[in-house]
């Protein structure tokens, strides 16, 4: 029955090889980008894990030449401007978030705010890095961590924009009419019952946003630059993780590259545990 | 009567309250409005510094700056050439690797891909993408590219650059790091920002068309080409651009690899500079004037390009969006 006259062996032949051909290098591309991310993952571990001991955490950076030292300027430098940053971004972020979610709908000046946070989502970002410079740094003619913050708060306000507002938009619409049927005021639906609602969302978002601003290295550089010292003075150059691990992994000293893989290893540790405390939250969450 | 009845009810008190809560409204309404606008005030407020600052670099050039190669610092002579020529080469190679690859990927965890791995595995894909590029960059420098000089850029200088025309491409010394070590780098880096746009996009093909697919007897390879692919052609194309985007404006990763010479050369093995890397490198130590507006003038470049692929990437997206809302 199967073999009769229009069955045409040949076209189902050259059909089955395409198509086990096309599934195979497809799962040849998964396993190759499994392979980068154990390859990458390994050596940071290899290299940086004999770099991590007490010193790091508790001396500072050493002097071009000399031995030893540690990173703990540069963590607590960047530590500083992190939360900064986290702390400015957050209340930013989340009431643009709000605005357009809540009020904004499809109005034409929301719309645009919308095309514009994306795109500043993924705007190179040492050209925000310039634009500090040029509107801070060359005002005041010192570098800061202050700067530092700023540039990294611009990065991070678009990323919480973004999922503040998708997560309000998951809160049911009966939640808000229960609300107002209640006679609340709508500042107080918006504060209380939709983004209460959307609690563990929008923390995703804030916890992207530092998970992203943690390791941007490219905006601190003509910022925050570098100190070489013990530092928590805001307002004069900071030292911060990124550019050391830059500054240091370019260097022709030994301890200094080693310091370099330990900061690395510290930073990858810090911005993939963000990332995986981020679907914790969001899956408890989504269960409860 | 009822509405009479109702307003006689309201106390003194009530009024105050209703008058404050409208008050409370109208300035929270305001203040998340501002906010919003903030953004957008950012987004200008670069566009307008980055103009002003570029502004004697692109009077005094012209735009010629852009076709210009020469770079001297000391004579003051400044052409961005090689860094455009460097930002766009290395991103194009990096989406010649990666394209393939990601979508490789996207079919893989949406069509092939047992179950119960399927979360890990796009987990894993997602933290891939999390990877702060300095890491990458370091990767490169000290892990890849003396391998990549070792290995891959003899066999490449043997087999590919024994062809007449291609010999160019691959000639020179084996050094590791350069614009294709560079584009390497850059393409495991837009890797998994590529794939998982695709995933998501694949992810949302009405499964009853697929199964009418396979229904009339079509192989998994016959669905993802003819039924996947063309419903998802915009979001594909976006997530592409996106990778694009992110590619073009990529700083550290490309820094550390791309061996920061300014010469112009067509050999892949040479090393050359990107925009984001001249910028890098030069800028902390600009002096006040044309080196320092030529930078500027750079960086405003770049940001051109990457808005307009940006916006590309949105737009589309938002396209593939809108047709899905229409047809479930």
């Amino acid at each position: 029955m199967i073999n009769n006259s229009n069955f045409n062996q040949t076209i189902y032949n050259k059909r089955r090889r395409s198509n086990w051909l096309g599934l195979t290098l497809s799962m040849f591309a998964m396993a190759l980008g499994m392979i980068f991310l154990l390859w990458i993952l390994s050596v940071l571990f290899i290299k940086g894990f004999s770099a991590i001991d007490w010193n790091m955490f508790t001396q500072s950076t050493p002097a071009p030449g000399s031995e030893g030292g540690g990173l703990a300027n540069a963590i607590v430098g960047s530590l500083m401007i992190v939360l900064s940053c986290t702390l400015i971004s957050t209340p930013i972020g989340v009431m643009a978030g709000i605005y357009l979610s809540e009020y904004g709908g499809k109005s034409k000046i929301a719309s645009i705010t919308r095309f514009v946070n994306d795109i500043m989502l993924s705007a190179p970002s040492i050209v925000i890095g310039l634009f500090v410079y040029a509107v801070l740094v060359a005002q005041v003619k010192h570098f800061s961590g202050w700067a530092g913050t700023i540039a990294l708060t611009l990065i991070a306000i678009p990323v919480v924009v973004r999922t503040t507002e998708n997560m309000l938009q998951l809160v049911p619409g009966s939640l808000r009419e229960a609300a107002y049927a209640l006679g609340a005021p709508k500042w107080k639906v918006a504060f209380s019952v939709t983004l209460t609602a959307a609690k563990s969302g929008v923390i995703t978002g804030i916890l992207l946003a530092l998970a992203r601003v943690s390791g941007e290295t490219a905006p601190l550089l003509f910022t925050a630059l570098n100190n070489q010292f013990f530092s928590t003075n805001m307002n004069a150059p900071m030292a911060n993780l990124p550019v050391v691990i830059f500054q240091f992994a370019m260097s022709p000293y030994d301890n200094w590259v080693d310091l370099a893989w330990g900061g690395a290893l510290l930073i990858t540790f810090v911005v993939l545990g963000l990332n995986i405390l981020t679907r914790v939250v969001f899956r408890a969450k989504a269960k409860g | 009567m009822n509405t009479s009845q109702s307003s006689d009810m309201l106390t003194p008190q009530a009024e105050r309250i209703l008058k404050i809560q409208k008050i409370q409204d109208f300035v929270f309404h305001k203040s998340t409005l501002f906010f919003a606008l903030s953004v957008l005030v950012a987004l200008i407020g670069i566009i307008i510094s980055l103009v002003v600052n570029a502004w004697p670099a692109l009077s005094a050039f012209g735009l010629g700056f852009f076709f210009t190669v020469e770079w001297d610092i000391i004579n003051g002579q400044f052409g961005g050439l090689i860094a455009v020529f460097g930002t766009v080469v290395t991103a194009l190679i990096a989406l010649i690797i990666a394209v393939p690859l990601s979508f490789g990927i996207a079919v893989f965890l949406t069509e092939t891909c047992p179950a119960p791995l399927r979360r890990p595995l796009g987990t894993a894909v997602e933290l891939l993408a999390a990877v702060p590029s300095i890491i990458y960059g370091m990767f490169g420098l000290f892990i890849f590219a003396p391998l990549f000089a070792e290995y891959v850029q003899p066999a490449l200088a043997g087999s590919l650059g024994q062809i007449p025309i291609l010999e160019y491409l691959f000639a020179g010394a084996f050094n590791g790091i350069g614009i294709l070590c560079a584009g390497l780098i850059l393409a495991m880096m837009v890797l998994p920002f590529i794939a998982s746009v695709m995933r998501d996009v694949f992810e949302i093909v009405p499964p009853v068309l697929k199964e009418s697919a396979y229904g009339i007897g079509c192989t998994t390879w016959e669905v993802v080409n003819k039924i996947v692919l063309p419903y998802t052609k915009t979001g594909v194309i976006g997530g592409i651009m996106l990778g694009l985007g992110r590619a073009l404006g990529e700083t550290m990763a490309v820094t550390f690899v791309i061996g920061n010479a300014h010469k112009l050369s067509t050999s892949l093995f040479s090393p050359g500079n990107s925009i984001a890397s001249t910028l890098a490198n030069e800028f902390g130590e600009a002096e006040p004037g044309l080196h320092y507006s030529s930078l500027f003038a750079l960086g405003l470049a770049l940001f051109a390009i990457t808005f307009i692929v940006l916006a590309i990437a949105k737009i589309m997206l938002a396209r593939m969006e809108a047709a899905q809302g229409k047809k479930t």
